[in-house]
């Protein structure tokens, strides 16, 4: 940024022996120029996020429905859509499922990432080729995990149970997808799994920037392995965590993939989670209205999340 | 480097993490590797392969593995034409708007596909752009414009103010320099950003699945999906088109890490 005014500084000499009308003008043409760079991105951004938004919450207020594609009509109805969202029995345990997926996740992806972060830095033969290929599960497309994930946990063929039941920790075959109180445990799993590579790849940037002579100075007060964990790099990783946790969170709320091809939300609710509710409200039963106001009910929780976790996290800073 | 007893130690246990991790991708060749049908009783080694999978995959996916490829160089040219311009002027103009559009793309992160696709398909319903190459690639490049322009914005900002300014001395206009001097000097950035745009554009699911109605535009994500929403008799195909879906980012890995690398780094802390 401070670049820009250096350049502008530099070239007013020659611009400065013309007229001044001619250079108001030129200036002028100088700033549609700049503008014009910019112009096409802010208006895809208005297009494909600011719309959206906006036409959520005129639809969240609006009987919009299959009859709507037809007659072009959509009524108001003022805050009915919340009201029938948040009446309906599927609502409280689609938030309840909501917080511990997003819980599960992000403590699994954290801590496991974390750990193979601090694992990593020892840097040992092969370290470099082991953490690239470790990103492999993140580029993939979560369908084609989900279709693989989904044969692995298959209650009778799966490879996971022929595993478990080899090994005599379970007596036959568990039904991770097809049972209601182990569904959630199964998507959090693989959603665990999903969110690894990215927690180690930031975390282990986050480590590399901590100064070795830290480490030094406290192995001569006779801090090392766990207690210089918690003395040095606990305390300078914070702020990096702080952004893991942020986008981790961020992100997982709005997990749709992942449960769609695990589960499809099932059975019996019990792994749908207020992102792929809202799916379901307007892409399988037409009731937009509806599954606007769901959607909305997710921006906010994610616009909260994020406003006090700055909030407490500048605060824990500043003490 | 050090070859010692531990980092020897060490090396093994990193593999074995590694092997832990990549499993399901070993399962996923390894099943679609098995002869047709029979996968319920997959053996743990591919030790007689069968392609007849891939056969069946090819036969029935083909057309959807077409129609993302098409979809993704779309996204990738569509991303990269807004998103390169975007860059260069937030990392070297002073102009008012700057801040709204990068605050803009902060935003953009929170906001939750599902509701970009409630508002999407009613606007494209109305504009007929349900079912059409186009519509898909407007709408997938929305995963890869704000990722494109922070991360070559973080690569123009280290560029050397002096170059473009010795160009201006010269005479050259802004869209000159920028096509001349800057699209080539950030070659890398834009190599990177274009390869992620493609995966984000490939990996797409939401999209596919809420701005499709028919199959005259299937991209093999939603195919995939299709496979196994339904009862699965036939794993090997399934895993064939799983195998088929994944290879863009198997090949990006192995043959693009640098670019890799640098996307994750800068682009991961967004």
């Amino acid at each position: 940024m401070t670049t820009a005014t250096t350049s502008r500084v530099r070239t007013r000499p020659p611009a400065s022996a013309e007229p001044a009308p001619r250079r108001r003008r030129k200036l002028r043409r100088e700033t549609l120029y700049q503008w014009g760079f910019l112009l096409p991105a802010a208006v895809y951004l208005a297009l494909f996020f600011g719309y959206p938004v906006v036409k959520n919450l005129v639809m969240s207020f609006q009987d919009y429905g299959t009859a709507t594609f037809y007659t072009g009509e959509a009524p108001w109805v003022g805050f009915e859509n919340y009201a029938k969202v948040l009446r309906s029995s599927i609502f409280s345990t689609a938030l309840t499922n909501t917080a511990l997926f997003t819980a599960g996740s992000i403590a699994g992806q954290f801590v496991i990432g974390l750990a193979l972060a601090v694992f990593f830095r020892k840097r040992f033969p092969l370290s470099g080729v082991l953490r690239s290929l470790l990103l492999l599960p993140w580029l993939l497309p979560l369908i084609a995990s989900g279709a693989v994930w989904k044969w692995i946990l298959d209650k009778d063929s799966g490879a996971l149970n022929q595993f478990l039941v080899a090994l005599h920790v379970v007596p036959t075959g568990v039904p991770w997808l097809t049972s209601t109180s182990l569904a959630l445990v199964a998507v959090v799993g693989v959603n665990i799994w999903v969110g690894i590579p990215f927690n180690v790849t930031i975390l282990y940037g986050g480590l590399q920037d901590i100064p070795d002579e830290l480490y030094e100075a406290a192995a001569l007060d006779g801090a090392t392995g766990w207690r210089a964990f918690r003395h040095v790099t606990w305390p300078m990783l914070r702020p990096v965590v702080s952004v893991v946790l942020v986008l981790g969170v961020v992100y997982t709320l709005k997990v749709l993939d992942i449960i769609l091809a695990l589960t499809g939300g099932g059975p019996a609710n019990s792994s749908q989670t207020i992102a792929t509710e809202s799916y379901a409200l307007s892409f399988a039963e037409f009731r937009f209205g509806e599954g606007s106001a769901l959607g909305n009910i997710l921006v906010l929780i994610s616009l909260v999340f994020a406003v006090v976790y700055l909030r407490a996290s500048r605060r824990g800073v500043e003490d | 480097m050090n070859l010692t007893k531990t980092g020897i130690h060490n090396s093994a246990l990193g593999i074995l993490f590694l092997a832990i991790m990549l499993f399901p991708v070993y399962w996923m060749v390894n099943a679609s590797l098995q002869p047709n049908g029979t996968t319920i009783e997959a053996t743990w080694f591919p030790l007689k392969p069968d392609f007849s999978g891939y056969g069946t995959a090819l036969a029935q996916q083909g057309r959807n593995l077409g129609t993302s490829l098409v979809v993704a160089i779309g996204s990738v040219v569509f991303s990269l034409a807004i998103a390169a311009p975007a860059a260069y002027a937030l990392s070297h103009f002073k102009v008012r708007g700057t801040n709204i559009v990068l605050f803009g793309i902060l935003i953009s992160q929170m906001i939750p596909g599902i509701v970009v696709a409630n508002a999407l398909y009613t606007a494209y319903n109305d504009l007929g752009l349900l079912n059409s190459i186009g519509g898909l690639i407007l709408a997938d490049s929305s995963h890869g414009i704000p990722f494109a322009i922070l991360i070559i914005r973080a690569f123009m900002s280290s560029m050397p103010t002096s170059i473009i300014e010795a160009a201006r001395v010269d005479g050259a206009g802004h869209p000159r320099v920028f096509w001349s001097i800057v699209l080539p000097v950030s070659r890398n950035a834009l190599i990177t950003a274009g390869l992620f745009t493609f995966l984000f554009a490939w990996s797409d699911f939401l999209f596919a699945l809420t701005l499709t109605t028919t199959d005259a535009v299937r991209p093999v994500t939603l195919g995939l999906y299709q496979y196994i929403g339904s009862y699965v008799t036939d794993w090997s195909a399934v895993m064939a088109t799983a195998v088929l879906a994944s290879l863009p980012a198997v090949v990006l890995l192995l043959v693009a890490q640098k670019f890799v690398a640098a996307g994750t780094a800068t682009g991961a802390v967004k």
